[in-house]
């Protein structure tokens, strides 16, 4: 069976949950290979064993750490050479896609992004699933020519575990001159909030214009659901939340099982973001707000009396 | 400086965007098109820094008659001048072959100190053109710029990660794509309006860049949408007004649904 090559998703060897759905969907086309770059293997390497990785080809030179994205593109494109992978899995991040952008033009392939499904076509090709239109519609698409390149976006499948070989391989690799074109010149991390991801979380609630500015109850019903918090645009441009919390067109695209608004009246551009959720609720004291065109389950009335009785009420209901 | 910016003609967001049900690509024909929001911000940037300093704006497009729209808004913004890839045979185009069409036309403008982009386009939205178009012309690419500050021989960017925040540093020429953080884009004065009749646009087909119709379009795409289906509208859902009982029965739902 041929590999599949898919590219570790983790901060210093903590894997993101997208490496092991990567792995998980990787098992559907052929034998998943781990491809991780980067320092602290040592932590990582148990997830990918558990998560059915047979190979990992590991490469941990300073070079991958301290410029950007070609190095690892370089990599790939080396270990797509040499082992002619079923096809390449890589995180549909900001900095996912940018390494299949790069590895799909120096290798030949077609690519796609954003696939919230991916599945063997049985004839060793590969069918995806993406939205398109902010969310307006599902287009089924296959990669014609290449090896196929595809950016999965988080949550589309759920983790299996299965034990697999693990075998590890170090990799040569020296950064082309280009590598270092782009270096990281300085870096602030950003303050740890204790909530999950926001593309990866089951629940996010989110707080907009309405808020005011005041944020604490959003994140008290969020924290009673153990939810992350997203904000709108119209939040974020007013300084109240950061823009890596942004959730829209601009922002983040989530696809969680439940999305809570909050004070958000539903543009174009922030329903990009959330329209595919499972479930959608809405607090907003507009009767009129569009986004509860998108409810499963709409509250109209002031989120600053609505919020904390919710809260309460989850609270309670856990004992 | 000189800087090229890359923008995109695309369907209005606002309108009621679709699929040509005959060959599955999007139809830009009967929907209202206009010059992708997220390239005002790299239109905005590029004039800013000639602005400041020196130099020119090229727009460069590629897309059908329609597109020419795209090119005379960021005309009338103060770029200096434009060029319209049009060609039949670009149509259905995927990612990697506008990435090849955006390369050869950038070589015959002349590699410029800067290419400056969106972060992505509204219609299609990949976010991957400008980093292909770097990898094809051999430039670093710094991509989600929230800040961009240009000195003698280089580019400095701030880029707001989700694990941190980081300034990255590279050398020109280089490629940038920059958010809808990075500045407020003017809208075009009347001395601007006027002033974009009179500034040159190029038309180049696919020969003028010696490229040849088998690298391209619908046919020689190396993705292919197989099919498109419109997302069943969302089942109608309760909606109740809060009567100091909004918060309960928020949570009644919740737990109906099992979400607690
Ligand atoms: C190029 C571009 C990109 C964009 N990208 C994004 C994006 O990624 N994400 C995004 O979100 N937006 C984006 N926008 C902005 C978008 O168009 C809207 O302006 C924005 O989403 C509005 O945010 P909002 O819903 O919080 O604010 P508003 O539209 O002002 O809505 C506030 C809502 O809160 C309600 N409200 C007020 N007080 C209360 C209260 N006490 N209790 C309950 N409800 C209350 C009001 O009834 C209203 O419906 C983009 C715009 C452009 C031009
Ligand atoms: C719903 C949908 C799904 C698609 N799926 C795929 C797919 O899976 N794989 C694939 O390869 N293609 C796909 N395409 C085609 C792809 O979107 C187009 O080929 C497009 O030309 C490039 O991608 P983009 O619009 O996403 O650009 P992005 O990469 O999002 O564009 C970013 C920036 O590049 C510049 N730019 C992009 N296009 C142009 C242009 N024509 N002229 C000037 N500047 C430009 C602009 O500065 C823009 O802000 C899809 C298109 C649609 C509408």
């Amino acid at each position: 069976m041929a590999e599949v090559l898919v590219l570790v998703d983790h901060v210093d060897g903590t894997c993101r949950k997208t490496t092991s759905e990567l792995l998980t969907i990787a098992r559907r086309l052929g034998e998943p290979s781990a491809v991780f770059v980067g320092a602290g293997y040592d932590t990582a390497a148990p997830t990918l064993a558990a998560f059915g990785a047979e190979k990992v080809y590991r490469a941990d030179s300073d070079a991958l750490t301290a410029y950007l994205v070609v190095p690892q593109a370089e990599l790939l494109a080396q270990l797509v050479e040499r082992v002619q992978p079923a096809a390449v899995l890589i995180a549909s991040s900001a900095e996912g896609k940018e390494v299949a952008a790069r590895l799909a033009v120096k290798v030949g392939s077609g690519l796609i992004t954003d696939a919230v499904d991916v599945q063997s076509d049985g004839n060793g090709g590969v069918v995806t699933t993406q939205t398109a239109f902010a969310g307006g519609y599902t287009v089924r698409a296959t990669v014609t020519k290449g090896v196929p390149v595809i950016a999965v976006k988080p949550n589309s499948a759920p983790p299996e575990q299965v034990s697999g070989a693990a075998a590890v391989e170090a990799v040569d690799y020296t950064p082309s001159a280009l590598a270092q074109g782009a270096r990281i010149a300085a870096s602030t991390p950003r303050a740890r909030t204790g909530r999950p991801e926001l593309t990866e979380a089951a629940i996010v609630v989110s707080g907009g214009r309405g808020t005011g500015g005041d944020f604490s109850k959003v994140e008290a019903f969020a924290d009673s659901l153990g939810a992350a918090v997203g904000a709108s645009r119209a939040a974020v441009d007013a300084g109240w939340y950061p823009h890596t919390s942004q959730v829209g067109q601009t922002g983040k695209q989530v696809s969680p099982q439940l999305y809570v608004a909050c004070g958000i009246s539903g543009a174009i551009q922030h329903r990009a973001g959330m329209q595919t959720s499972k479930t959608i609720v809405a607090i907003n004291k507009d009767d009129e707000a569009p986004i509860f065109e998108l409810v499963d389950f709409g509250v109209v009335g002031d989120l600053f009396a609505v919020l904390p009785a919710a809260t309460d009420a989850v609270q309670a209901s856990k004992g | 400086m000189n800087i090229v910016v890359c923008v995109k003609y695309v369907p209005d967001a606002q309108a009621d965007r679709t699929f040509n049900a005959s060959d599955n690509t999007t139809d830009r024909a009967n929907v209202d098109g206009l010059l992708s929001e997220l390239d005002e911000y790299a239109v905005e940037e590029a004039l800013k820094i000639v602005e400041a300093g020196e130099g020119e704006v090229t727009v460069v497009t590629v897309g059908p008659d329609q597109a020419s729209d795209a090119i005379k808004k960021a005309l009338q913004m103060g770029a200096d001048k434009g060029v319209h890839v049009n060609d039949d045979a670009i149509h259905g185009s995927d990612a990697i072959a506008t990435s090849l069409v955006l390369a050869e036309a950038i070589k015959k403008i002349g590699m410029p100190d800067l290419v400056v982009t969106g972060m992505a386009s509204t219609d299609g939205t990949m976010g991957v053109v400008p980093t292909m178009l770097a990898e094809r012309l051999g430039v670093p690419a710094v991509t989600f710029a929230s800040e961009l500050t240009v000195s003698g021989s280089g580019v400095s960017v701030r880029r707001d990660g989700d694990a941190a925040s980081v300034t990255i540093e590279a050398s020109v020429p280089c490629l940038v794509s920059v958010t809808d953080q990075i500045n407020e884009p003017r809208y075009p004065s009347f001395k601007g309006i006027m002033a974009a009749k009179k500034k040159p646009v190029e038309q180049w087909t696919l020969a003028d860049l010696g490229l040849d119709a088998s690298q391209v379009g619908l046919a020689n795409a190396w993705t292919a949408v197989q099919s498109f289906e419109a997302r069943p509208p969302r089942a109608v859902g309760t909606i109740v007004k809060d009567e100091g009982d909004g918060g309960a029965k928020l949570a009644g739902f919740l737990s109906e649904r099992k979400f607690i």
